[in-house]
């Protein structure tokens, strides 16, 4: 649709970028143009290498969970600090996911369990792929299912709608809306000041439709960036980041979400979770799965506090490609299996519960005898963020081939 | 009154962009008649047909004629290699090696867990012997910490070299090092390698000459060599060879038969992939390429269909399902790709049902010893005898390897095919939205040659429509396409490529890493974002300046007259906007410091990170 206020509004950016604008200007015309700065944010944390949700999120009601872990489970919560912290008398956090318990004591914190892809590939390569793209099943997919999620906007759009931390684009961000990769905040910019400018006022003035657009956007950006970059940063509420990069990665989100410069989706992953060989220590706090958990645990604990009431306009939901073995194998681990658990915390979710239907863990319960059986499809989860945190409800295009998903009521519709 | 007002208004506003847009497409299918000058001509062939003219190149041009010259490089076989290429693409034997040899010299984590606990024996070649061994022992050091084995080198670095030595690859000036590299006995050096610790094999990396540095990388971390090779062997054929359109058309067909080098041991299979399944046949009729990427096992491992059995093989073994192994089934994979990626095209008139008979019929399909030396192998246990029905043709049931054959044979043969093959190549040699009358007579050539590549590039490379204003700087450069054209701009030497397929990484395009089938787009949109902007920016100051480790450009070849440097870049003069850039930096420069007049490299730098320069 045209408005005159849109044409006012780029021409007088037009001036902004031959430096003629008067501030008075300027300072309306920023003002007028992003009709209310504060976004609502979703933020996706992909756990890549299959985390073991069975011991994440504990079935501690379940005999057979037990049985089939002589030496992987942990104990029911036992008020000592090996034992599943409590959620609802059924099932419990892992002891060092202390962190999150707060989260969901307030209400913010929902569990999703018996969640995953329904594609049956025990492949992390494939199952990765159909996740992110948002297809399972479908591999020429070119686009990814958080760049599909971005809604349709008309006007001007921030530079930075869309960001992921990490050197390259994952998968779930490629998409034909702009979204850009940062490893670093402050590496994002030309390396010396006089060619930036030069390069500045070449694609300000080019004539390549293409290269100009871009050029401009890129500009924009690099400015947004170095001016968030002048002030250092303290995370607020006494919020400690972990050093890991999940923890950094997380704090330049909160970072950027508080700076206002219209960030609506990020994506970060985290690796490590491809647990065969012991998964657990001496103890339930030790060992290759307790490491992670208390780095994941504690960087989305930091997040939380470090937002505080910013969490309002926050949803953050994990994933992981898909669970793992009900039983543990020979190596005191686990191997690839099918349904996992998902959380999503934010200002907006009805938290302090369970969801999804649990199937159970007798053998005939299972999926092909070995794993966890899948009553949630993930996109279920994803579509309700989107469409209730994003408020785009254009589930044929997010979610291709799955136009209806199933919304659990994790936030207020 | 007001009302017939409003619904006027309604349709102009409904009204403008369609008009617009169907100005635009007749005013673009008149650009596609208009001629290009003969300067003009000579610098379009030479932007698409290379990886960008070299110095000289528009005058070779010229003097030969751009056609003469286009038909020279559709027959690569009658073009003279250059000798340079050659001598850098001898260390890279993985490139030459076979499946088997390569995953033997070049272990992964597993194989190398499988040495530690004696299920494999240890490779031959001694610094890969040496490099598993090392890698061997860390496995038992952290399996048990009292057994610690401090790793040390059969004959430690001080009885090799000198303490003086020693100093110099620390702390020595790059020429003292490679002085002290030289002066190592042949006979020591592996000895030297294997007792170096890794810092300095890292620290040493970019200066010293390619057959060490292979060995300082296998010492290292022996999985990344194959990887190595083979980016550093796809950049030095783009920089060097004179056979540029084979170049070209390699990348493309690579391209369009896409293979992920980082899906499990597609790593080991992606060299001879490239080499014996691709090279070969760029100019060749399509269904050879076809039939040489259905059975390259590089594919079959790709796509799954090495796993893909008759649906009904499980039930016939009396196994699967409740009873511990997962089913085996059919995979649809490969067949729904080959259909919709690799010949008819997403719109090419096949239905989901299609998809499952051509499926079917490559059951069997699949790869002798997928952890060994990997060949192709049919299966005919595995492989659904029924009968099928590809695209309204029948397969009669009974038959074997063949069924696969017939769909080879019906799909390379196919008018959507001959659209599909021939809209790609024209989106990646002459514009993103080509004309189609063009495509049109790409695609009969198609259909009256039986696929001959060679033929259907002709009829693209001699039209009118290729050497037209439509075409002309049509095209942004992929960020291969801009890093190598910035080489071959320059005349940088290059003497350690990788560091440039890093570079390309971080402009958005990983070599041999594109993870999706569809391969990398061969139009303009997916190449230009606000990040890979700034990548490209970075790299053309780091290029000018001497940054970019193992790259050198001689700055005394830049002029001192900023219009005369951007010329020797561009091959053309710069926009007015880049030329009034250009000016203004050195103004600004000059006043800033009178003294230290701007370094033309500068001038240099801004060229290729303009917007002229992204453009081919």
């Amino acid at each position: 649709m045209f408005s005159r206020r849109v044409f006012l509004k780029s021409s007088a950016l037009a001036m902004v970028g031959v430096g003629a604008t008067p501030a008075w200007l300027s300072r309306a015309l920023y003002a007028a143009d992003a009709p209310s700065p504060r976004k609502k944010v979703l933020v996706a944390i992909f756990q890549r290498g299959a985390v073991d949700g069975l011991n994440v999120v504990i079935p501690h009601g379940e005999k057979r969970y037990y049985e089939m872990r002589p030496t992987i489970a942990i104990p029911r919560p036992n008020g000592a600090s090996d034992g599943a912290i409590d959620l609802d008398g059924m099932f419990g956090l892992h002891p060092s996911l202390s962190a999150l318990k707060p989260i969901y004591d307030a209400g913010q914190l929902a569990v999703i369990e018996a969640v995953g892809s329904p594609d049956p590939t025990r492949s992390h390569f494939d199952a990765q792929d159909y996740m992110e793209s948002g297809t399972p099943g479908r591999k020429a997919t070119n686009d990814g299912w958080l760049n599909r999620a971005l809604p349709k906007e008309s006007g001007k759009l921030s530079p930075v709608r869309a960001i992921s931390m990490g050197a390259a684009l994952p998968r779930a961000l490629r998409g034909s809306n702009d979204a850009v990769a940062i490893n670093n905040l402050a590496e994002f910019q030309v390396k010396d000041a006089p060619s930036s400018m030069g390069f500045e006022s070449m694609y300000d003035n080019s004539r390549d439709k293409v290269l100009n657009g871009t050029g401009r956007e890129t500009f924009e950006a690099v400015k947004l960036m170095q001016s968030i970059q002048k002030q250092p940063y303290n995370p607020a509420n006494g919020a400690k980041y972990p050093n890991g990069r999940l923890g950094q990665s997380l704090m330049q989100i909160a970072r950027l979400i508080k700076s206002d410069v219209g960030l609506e989706v990020a994506f970060t992953d985290v690796g490590g979770w491809d647990t065969h060989v012991n998964e657990v220590g001496a103890k339930p706090t030790q060992g290759q799965l307790a490491n992670l958990l208390t780095d994941f645990g504690n960087s989305l604990g930091a997040f939380y506090q470090d937002l505080g009431d910013r969490i309002a306009d926050v949803t953050v939901v994990t994933m992981s490609e898909f669970g793992r073995t009900a039983k543990e194998n020979g190596n005191r681990g686990t191997d690839h299996g099918h349904a996992n658990v998902m959380f999503a915390f934010g200002g907006g979710i009805k938290g302090g519960k369970v969801y999804g239907d649990w199937p159970g863990l007798e053998p005939e319960q299972l999926y092909e005898n070995r794993d966890l059986n899948l009553t949630t499809d993930f996109r279920d989860v994803l579509g309700e963020l989107v469409t209730r945190q994003l408020g785009n409800k254009s589930m044929t295009t997010v979610f291709p081939g799955y136009e209806q998903p199933k919304f659990r009521g994790l936030m207020v519709g | 009154m007001r009302k017939s007002l409003v619904l006027v208004l309604a349709i102009l506003c409904a009204a403008v962009p369609a008009w617009t847009t169907k100005k635009k497409a007749e005013v673009d299918a008149k650009r596609f008649q208009e001629k290009l000058t003969k300067d003009e001509q000579v610098l379009h062939a030479l932007d698409r047909l290379t990886f960008g003219p070299r110095p000289g190149d528009v005058e070779i041009v010229k003097r030969m004629g751009v056609k003469k010259w286009i038909d020279l490089q559709l027959h690569p076989e009658k073009i003279t290699e250059d000798r340079a290429l050659e001598v850098k693409l001898a260390p890279l034997e993985t490139l030459r090696m076979t499946q088997g040899d390569t995953e033997a010299s070049y272990p992964t984590p597993q194989m190398i867990r499988q040495v530690a606990q004696g299920r494999q024996p240890l490779p031959d070649d001694p610094v890969a012997r040496a490099a598993v061994e090392r890698q061997v022992r860390r496995i038992k050091v952290k399996k048990d910490e009292k057994d610690a084995d401090p790793m040390e080198p059969a004959v430690p670095l001080d009885k090799l070299l000198s303490q003086a030595q020693i100093r110099t690859l620390r702390n020595g000036k790059p020429e003292e090092k490679k002085e002290v590299l030289a002066s190592i006995p042949q006979e020591q050096i592996d000895d030297v390698v294997i007792a170096m610790p890794p810092q300095m094999r890292n620290q040493l990396m970019p200066i010293a000459p390619e057959s060490l540095r292979r060995k300082f990388m296998l010492s290292n971390t022996p999985q990344q060599v194959i990887a190595y090779d083979l980016s550093e062997g796809k950049l030095y054929r783009a920089i060097l060879s004179n056979r540029q359109l084979q170049e070209q058309m390699v990348d493309f067909w690579y391209n369009h038969f896409n293979v992920f080098l980082d899906k499990g041991n597609d790593r080991f299979m992606v060299p001879s992939y490239e080499r014996e399944a691709i090279r070969p046949h760029v100019f060749g009729h399509f269904r050879e390429l076809l039939e040489a990427t259905a059975t390259a096992p590089a594919m079959l491992f790709y796509l799954d269909n090495w796993q893909s059995v008759a649906p009904d093989f499980s039930r016939r073994q009396g196994r699967g399902g409740a009873g511990g192994r997962p089913a085996r089934g059919l995979n649809e994979n490969y067949g729904r790709e080959l259909l919709e990626l690799h010949t008819l095209g997403v719109d090419g008139g096949y239905t989901q049902k299609d998809v499952t008979e051509v499926a079917r019929c490559f059951t069997g399909w699949t790869i002798k010893d997928p952890r060994g030396g990997s060949t192709f192998f049919y299966n005919d246990r595995v492989h659904d005898k029924g009968e099928k029905i590809v695209l309204g043709v029948t397969i009669p049931a009974g038959g074997g390897r063949d069924d696969g054959e017939k769909v080879l044979d019906i799909l390379a043969r196919h008018p959507s095919t001959a659209q599909f093959i021939s809209k790609e190549l024209t989106q990646r040699f002459v514009a993103d939205n080509p004309p189609q009358a063009l495509i049109d007579r790409m695609a009969k050539t198609f259909l009256d040659t039986d696929g001959d590549i060679r033929a259907v590039m002709n009829t693209m490379l001699t039209s009118k429509e290729f050497l037209s204003q439509g075409a002309y700087q049509a095209k942004v450069k992929t960020p291969f396409e801009m890093i190598v054209s910035s080489i071959r701009a320059t005349d940088a030497q290059v003497d350690y490529a990788f560091p440039l397929a890093d570079r390309i990484a971080k402009l958005g395009q990983p070599l041999y890493r594109k993870l999706e089938p569809t391969g990398y787009s061969n139009a303009n949109a997916e190449w230009i974002n606000s990040a890979s902007l700034l990548a490209r920016m970075n790299f053309a100051l780091d290029l000018t300046q001497n940054k970019v480790q193992g790259t050198k450009v001689d700055q005394a070849r830049f002029h001192e007259d900023p219009a005369h440097t951007a010329r020797l870049m561009l091959f053309t003069n710069p926009t007015a906007p880049t030329r009034d850039a250009i000016d203004k930096a050195i103004a600004d420069q000059k006043a800033k410091n009178p003294k230290a007049p701007p370094s033309p490299a500068l001038v240099a730098g801004l060229v290729i990170g303009s917007p002229d320069f992204q453009r081919r």
